[in-house]
């Protein structure tokens, strides 16, 4: 049986009456009636903590290791106090058996009320075969607990999009979680890894408001990712301005100018980034001289460079900058332009001299 | 209708808001082009302070002015096919049955290959420009509108109007870099269509056996001569 927040607070060293004064400052602050101190004590000593069953498939434990350091709020916290990861064969003191049989009595106890996250993706070629849980293909396991899940959180860009296995020509047919289950509602959290605190944010309030956060168009939770990092990068003035990094460690490099030209990916890349930063707030790509690569979009490794703005075309077996393309076909244009000229003039004047 | 040009050596063709049409038209994609080009490829770094400047700011400024006088003048142009002439709703109309449209596209597509002695007499486009204005400044235009917008969106955000509008094309698309690089595949598009329009014009102009560019200006279609 899963704690409920009461016991995890007795746990902690939080007497009863220091519980109850609580729940009573909270029914104050919430503006409700003294009656609605009780109900609150009621509901944390009965309400059970959620579990989380987290899976990983194919995937290169990033996001785990991104989210083992989120500062605000700790990782400890989350991981102790407000959820209940029950599953996690990475990080789990349980192993094999062992393990698979928490995995199946969460799921057998739960139905319905458990978070499903999943890091990786599931490769669908050879009927699952290249990836391998607990002796049975990660997909299969990734169904079983969607099955009775009442939400999925797709961790990273592997789950989210595909990521890296899933990059052309995508030999193991790595397939984004929600391609592969499609019957529940699925949070996605790209990023190859997302930032520590948003993930840790996503799944607090999951927890506290018992809803997923409102989502964009793509899935993703809106309060980190509906707008760019360009949007809100501190180095937007000098793009504004027209400043720009011409090359790698030239003046305007030094500077701290703008990263456009070097092939920032800022400009099309949805992530908080340049809001919430990395390793506790204290820097991101950009702030330390390099381009944003995008990594929380789809496909951004078959988008052509990490170090051109206006990146190659792949389509219809062209392999070249569209620039490039764009000003060697304006100059065929302009060149059979003027040799059509140059026929005409001389057809005009052949016509006329036979016909007047 | 060709019977009737026997005896007429002027047509009016082209309606005042057709004209205007045209040429703000053709201004507003001279300056998307170049500021299109110039927010893809920017001009060389500016040293000084950040606040002094506003050369990007400026252009994209300009880019975004321009796209709004060309997709005003889009709509104009698509209620005016509905209040107009006979010729103002051939942008629209796309005569793919008519077998007599195919076969005179062969005989331009010829006189254009220096096969024909002589270019057919029209009122408006002939098919062969028929099609391509309708592939490319129709169809073309609208895709321009709508992935520009989607672009546009990004920086007024979820839940603009443009987001609402046009937004959806971006997952569509695969991600924000692919809809950039297809709006800016259609600005070259858009310039080869700019060189050889110009150039034909001119061409028709002094070859063909009716007026070109001076119809753009006045509104009428001058015959050279007066057989069909």
């Amino acid at each position: 049986m899963s704690e409920t927040f009461y016991d995890v607070m007795r746990r902690q060293g939080i007497t009863r009456r220091s519980f109850l004064k609580y729940c009573s400052l909270t029914a104050a602050a919430l503006g409700l009636g003294p009656q609605f101190a009780g109900k609150i004590a009621h509901a944390m000593e009965n309400k059970p903590r959620t579990p989380v069953l987290w899976l990983h498939g194919l995937e290169c434990t990033c996001c785990s290791e991104s989210f083992i350091r989120s500062g605000h709020p700790l990782t400890k916290d989350v991981v102790l106090s407000m959820l209940s990861l029950d599953y996690d064969d990475t990080i789990m003191t349980a192993a094999g058996h062992q393990a698979e049989a928490i995995l199946e009595e969460i799921v057998e106890k739960h139905k319905g009320n458990y978070i499903l996250a999943v890091e990786g993706n599931p490769p669908l070629n050879e009927d699952g075969m290249y990836c391998i849980i607990g002796g049975k293909p990660f997909v299969d396991q990734l169904k079983y607990a969607a099955k009775d899940a009442k939400a999925i959180i797709s961790w990273g860009s592997c789950a989210s999009w595909g990521c890296v296995q899933a990059a052309h020509p995508n030999p193991t047919q790595a397939t984004p979680v929600h391609k592969v289950i499609t019957d529940k509602p699925i949070i996605k959290v790209p990023g190859c890894p997302p930032i520590a605190e948003v993930m840790t944010g996503v799944i607090t309030y999951m927890l506290t408001f018992d809803r997923l956060p409102s989502l964009d168009r793509q899935g993703r939770p809106k309060m980190f990712y509906s707008q760019r990092i360009h949007d809100k990068c501190y180095r937007r003035p000098h793009f504004d301005a027209g400043q720009f990094v011409e090359s790698w460690d030239d003046e305007s490099a030094r500077k701290g100018y703008c990263l456009y030209k070097m092939g920032c990916k800022g400009p099309t890349t949805y992530n908080a980034c340049s809001t919430v930063r990395w390793n506790g707030g204290l820097s991101f790509p950009i702030q330390s001289g390099h381009g944003c690569i995008g990594c929380s979009e789809d496909g951004f490794w078959d988008k052509g460079s990490f170090y051109q703005h206006v990146t190659n075309t792949h389509q219809f077996g062209v392999e070249a900058n569209a620039d490039k393309v764009g000003v060697a076909t304006a100059g065929v244009v302009g060149a059979a332009v003027a040799a059509h000229a140059a026929v005409s003039a001389i057809k005009r004047a052949q016509h006329k001299g036979d016909g007047q | 209708m060709q019977t009737e040009l026997k005896t007429q050596t002027a047509v009016y063709v082209y309606e005042a808001p057709v004209r205007i049409w045209h040429w703000v038209n053709a201004l507003s994609i001279v300056v998307l082009a170049i500021t299109g080009y110039l927010i893809g490829s920017p001009l060389p770094t500016v040293a000084g302070e950040a606040s002094d400047h506003y050369i990007m700011g400026y252009i994209r400024f300009a880019h975004f002015a321009a796209a709004y006088v060309f997709t005003v003048g889009f709509i104009g142009r698509i209620y005016w096919a509905f209040v107009g002439n006979h010729t103002s709703r051939e942008l629209f109309t796309f005569p793919f049955w008519k077998v007599s449209f195919w076969r005179e596209l062969i005989h331009e597509v010829r006189w254009y290959l220096f096969l024909e002695r002589e270019p057919r007499k029209y009122i408006g486009h002939n098919p062969l420009a028929h099609i391509t204005m309708v592939a490319i400044i129709t169809v073309g235009g609208l895709l321009m509108i709508a992935t520009g917008f989607a672009l546009y969106a990004e920086q007024t955000g979820l839940g603009s109007w443009q987001d609402l509008l046009f937004g959806w094309l971006i997952p569509l698309m695969g991600q924000s870099q692919d809809v950039r690089l297809w709006h800016h595949w259609g600005m070259w598009i858009i310039v080869w269509f700019v060189m050889i329009h110009v150039y034909v014009a001119i061409r028709e102009d002094i070859m063909s056996r009716q007026s070109m560019i001076s119809t753009m200006i006045s509104g009428w279609r001058m015959y050279k001569d007066d057989r069909p």
